[in-house]
């Protein structure tokens, strides 16, 4: 019999039970007696999200073949096994092993998205381990957080042990084998930690010391005594193509919503959108060999019996041998009925090409993350995309047969004009122009269709818009009911439909994306009073968060509206990401005079990232 | 070229769905790399057919589907059925594999007719499941039941609920001795008392008599007090009528049903 955490009738009263059983195809199960380091890998949302992350996989895989240690999953529990969990005082357990989170030696959580900050309480809470980092005790597992959130930790820093900075590849073995000595019994906790701090990516928070001004704003910022590094250093992997990749990711028998292989082709963007902090802080662009991409994705497909591939990067368009890698590709899955997906491509002539390989027209949508309506806005993001490029692209696609557009914009970018906003509808007029202009009736596929959908801007650290205000969420919503009003007045209203993002919800992001260790309160309040799953639409409670700033006397929009003056000390100043801080004044700079810098292949711009000596910056053009 | 796999499910798989199950044999046949036939378009998909749904929480002994070979795929039953078990779950087994023909008469769905079950219960929530003495009282009790001429069932269908007489459904039940198996957790991934009942029921669309309802009637009836999550729920297997001139032809397993290829229905060629 295999042990589950929970019972029969448990499990059949519960949606899912799927989620919580383990025995997944590639999924690794060890002897406890042979293994020295237990580690639970959390994602802290529901299964199908969790699954679908590319990063756990490749950890998971790195971790399973290291000797002595055992790496196990742990995804939150839906709010149904949540009530039932607390009811029944049953602790959070690891799928593999079903053993209790609380006797791993360690809990890695991986923060890809704010959202999920009362998710990572629940975790803890429903593992019984002590929700602040200073509360815990000697057997209490190490909580490391990584992921994109750990570049500003300070709201969460209360609760986690150590955050990793940088990719999850490069200093585990370090870590690991320090605390094979806590284990041994020759350090402690305390000293582990203090020990833990001295390896490169490492960040102690428990090591720091915040202070105030009167303003609020942030006084000084230093660790507790000379023997911890005043700076943490973000660490990453140089050479892609022989960094550790799995050869059989965990193939869940739900579907997840990544229900595919995913092949990492690069890492890091060329392009460096203002507002992107995924294209800042994951820099420099690096490359995996093509040959090798090849043999992964051969290998992945066979393990996985999976039915479709889909290439991951930034932005794949970039990638220099994506001609050689999909004609490869096509010609592999072609005869063994395997879809490729291609997301996050540039709409040009080439990209079209290949859609046309490899998807059914009819059904597929052309995506332009135009992200600004007006070519003045685009500028002030460094979006690098020009109208021109986008009728151009257009205009060819419906000359291919396609006739579905998505847009995706933003909504309150720094220097937003009544007139930028009115782009966005007008953009999408001169497109459903261009359609009927140029398609003759008896070569339209119906109607054109526009589906136009804005988010609300949220200011990221290590950005050149850290320093930006976001608008306070009325300004946003007239913005959008703007928009709305004016894709109604126009010609073509029938064929552009428009939806907008909620304001609250990116409020909250603003305010954990920028906070400092204050926020802590705000989230653990909240938590307390049923927050959870805040990512997701039909779980999020606004009144819980308005409740939970009021009772710590928090005002968000300190956080969120204010314009930082670059001499400000911000919270996350003590990272270094490898793009300067002269580099990112340069940009803000920049932003505000509406100027655009070149992308990495056309001219360095002297971001920092020389400094690790690899990738785009020492790579010619090779396409 | 068609193949009909049977296939088991048992363990903590009784808690993924019908159809995960699905896209979980589609993928086992890509690993396997059995030459599977592709529909044609932009999204080829493997002509699959599962008879039968199991729901979530029961095992079983005899699932089904049919999966069409490419043109002059060579079929060995042997290597057929290691290549899938290499790629499986423990919980999920391939019994057996069998050349069926691919003509449409022949799809397994349509060819159920009816399904066998065993039924226990859960260690210890019953005070008759833990004696072997009570088999005999129980089969005295199945005797009398089965003797209604009609046995007026309450059963709720997709729009309403109708009163259904379920007597002519019933083909065979009695109380008997679980499997060890099935006792010590085996199957169920829980323990079950040792008493328990053995069905062969309707299982054709329509007139398809779901085991949990026989038993919870049967209970009432014989005025025995059975909680209903104390239900273990195996499927033995699934049956065909061999097809006949006439209706009832006998009940045999869906793997061994012999078509018999008449003129009017050509065998072997969809494509």
């Amino acid at each position: 019999m295999r042990k589950l955490a929970l019972d029969d009738e448990i499990l059949l009263s519960i949606d899912k039970p799927e989620r919580y059983i383990g025995c997944e195809v590639n999924s690794v199960v060890k002897s406890r007696e042979e293994t020295e380091i237990r580690f639970a890998m959390c994602f802290p949302d529901v299964y199908e999200i969790g699954m679908s992350h590319l990063g756990i996989q490749i950890l998971y895989d790195m971790f399973n073949r290291m000797d002595g240690v055992w790496c196990e999953r742990v995804y939150s529990p839906w709010t149904d096994l949540d009530r039932v969990m607390r009811e029944r005082h049953i602790p959070l357990f690891a799928l593999e092993s079903q053993d209790p989170v609380k006797d791993f030696d360690f809990l890695g959580i991986t923060i890809q998205y704010e959202m999920c900050y009362t998710n990572i309480l629940q975790i803890l809470d429903l593992s019984g381990i002590p929700l602040h980092a200073e509360d815990r005790s000697e057997n209490d597992p190490i909580v490391i957080g990584g992921g994109p959130c750990t570049y500003n930790p300070e709201p969460m820093a209360a609760f986690f042990d150590l955050f990793y900075i940088g990719e999850g590849e490069t200093v585990y073995p370090a870590l690991f084998d320090l605390y094979r000595k806590k284990k041994a019994g020759k350090i402690d906790r305390r000293g582990f930690l203090r020990r833990a701090a001295e390896i490169d990516g490492i960040y102690v928070p428990s090591l720091y010391q915040a202070a105030y001004h009167e303003d609020q704003t942030l006084a000084s910022f230093t660790p507790v005594d000379p023997s911890v590094p005043e700076k943490v250093h973000k660490q990453i992997v140089m050479d892609l193509t022989d960094a550790t990749y799995p050869d059989a990711p965990v193939v869940p028998y739900i579907q997840a919503t990544q229900d595919r292989v995913v092949l990492e082709i690069m890492r890091g963007c060329i392009r460096g959108c203002r507002f992107c902090q995924a294209g800042m802080i994951y820099r420099p662009q690096r490359e995996k060999d093509v040959k090798k991409l090849e043999e992964q994705a051969v290998r992945m497909l066979r393990s996985t019996g999976y039915d479709e591939i889909s290439l991951s990067s930034l932005s794949s368009s970039d990638y220099s041998r994506l001609g050689e890698l999909l004609d490869f590709l096509i010609r592999y899955c072609d005869g063994h009925g395997i879809n490729i997906s291609l997301p996050s491509l540039r709409i040009d002539s080439f990209s079209l090409d290949i859609m046309n390989k490899v998807q059914d027209i009819k059904k597929s949508s052309l995506t332009f993350a135009a992200e600004a309506g007006s070519q003045r806005m685009r500028d002030v993001i460094n979006k690098g995309l020009t109208e021109e490029e986008i009728m151009d692209g257009a205009l060819q696609a419906f000359r291919g047969g396609w006739n579905k557009v998505k847009f995706y914009f933003m909504l309150g970018l720094p220097g937003e004009t009544e007139e930028d906003v009115l782009e966005i509808p007008h953009l999408c007029e001169r497109v459903a122009e261009c359609y009927y202009d140029n398609i003759p009736k008896e070569k339209r596929n119906g109607k054109i269709a526009i589906t136009a959908s804005s988010s609300f801007f949220v200011p990221k650290p290590f950005t050149p818009f850290q320093w930006a205000p976001m608008d306070r969420p009325e300004v946003y919503l007239d913005k959008a009911h703007s928009v709305k009003d004016e894709v109604r007045r126009q010609l073509n209203q029938k064929s552009i439909r428009y939806t907008y993002h909620d304001a609250w919800v990116s409020v909250l992001e603003g305010v954990f994306a920028r906070g400092d260790r204050r926020i802590a309160d705000v989230i653990e309040t909240a938590y307390r009073h049923g927050a959870l799953y805040d990512a997701w639409t039909e779980t999020f409670h606004k009144e819980i968060w308005e409740e939970a700033f009021r009772s710590s006397g928090i005002d968000p929009y300190f956080y969120t509206a204010r314009t930082r003056d670059t001499s400000e000390l911000l919270p996350w100043d003590f990272i270094d990401c490898g793009v300067s801080r002269s580099f990112l004044e340069r940009e803000w700079k920049n932003a505000q005079a509406g100027t655009v810098t070149p992308n990495c292949r056309e001219r360095c711009s002297g971001c920092g990232c020389r400094q690790y000596q690899g990738g785009i910056c020492f790579v010619p053009d090779g396409r | 070229m068609r193949i009909r796999v049977r296939f088991t499910k048992t363990g903590p798989l009784k808690f993924i769905g019908h159809l995960d199950v699905m896209r979980y044999f589609q993928k086992a046949v890509r690993r396997a790399d059995i030459p599977a036939a592709l529909s044609e378009g932009f999204s080829p998909h493997m002509i699959m057919s599962f008879a039968q749904p199991l729901g979530v929480g029961k095992t079983s002994g005899g699932e089904y589907f049919d999966l069409d070979l490419k043109d002059g795929a060579s079929f060995d039953r042997d290597d057929f059925v290691d290549r899938l078990n290499r790629q499986m779950s423990p919980g999920i087994e391939v019994l057996n594999a069998a050349e069926v023909p691919a003509d449409k008469k022949n799809k397994g769905m349509a060819l159920v007719a009816a399904a066998s079950y065993m039924i226990c219960f859960r260690k210890g929530q019953t005070d008759f499941a833990n004696e072997t003495d009570s088999i005999s009282r129980l089969s005295e009790k199945i005797h009398a039941y089965l003797a209604q001429e009609q046995i007026p069932v309450l059963r709720k269908t997709k729009k309403s609920e109708e009163e259904t007489d379920i007597r002519p459904w019933i083909f065979d039940m009695e109380a008997c001795l679980a499997d060890e198996k099935m006792q010590n957790g085996d199957i169920w991934n829980v323990e079950a008392d040792p008493v328990g009942f053995r069905i062969l029921v309707s299982a054709r669309s329509g007139s398809n008599l779901k085991p949990e309802l026989l038993i919870m009637n049967f209970a009432s009836y014989a005025g025995l007090s059975v909680p209903e999550a104390s239900l273990l729920i195996h499927r033995i297997n699934l049956y065909g009528r061999q097809p006949k001139a006439e209706e009832d032809g006998d009940l045999v397993p869906l793997d061994e049903i012999r078509v018999v290829r008449t003129d009017s229905s050509v065998p072997s060629s969809d494509s």
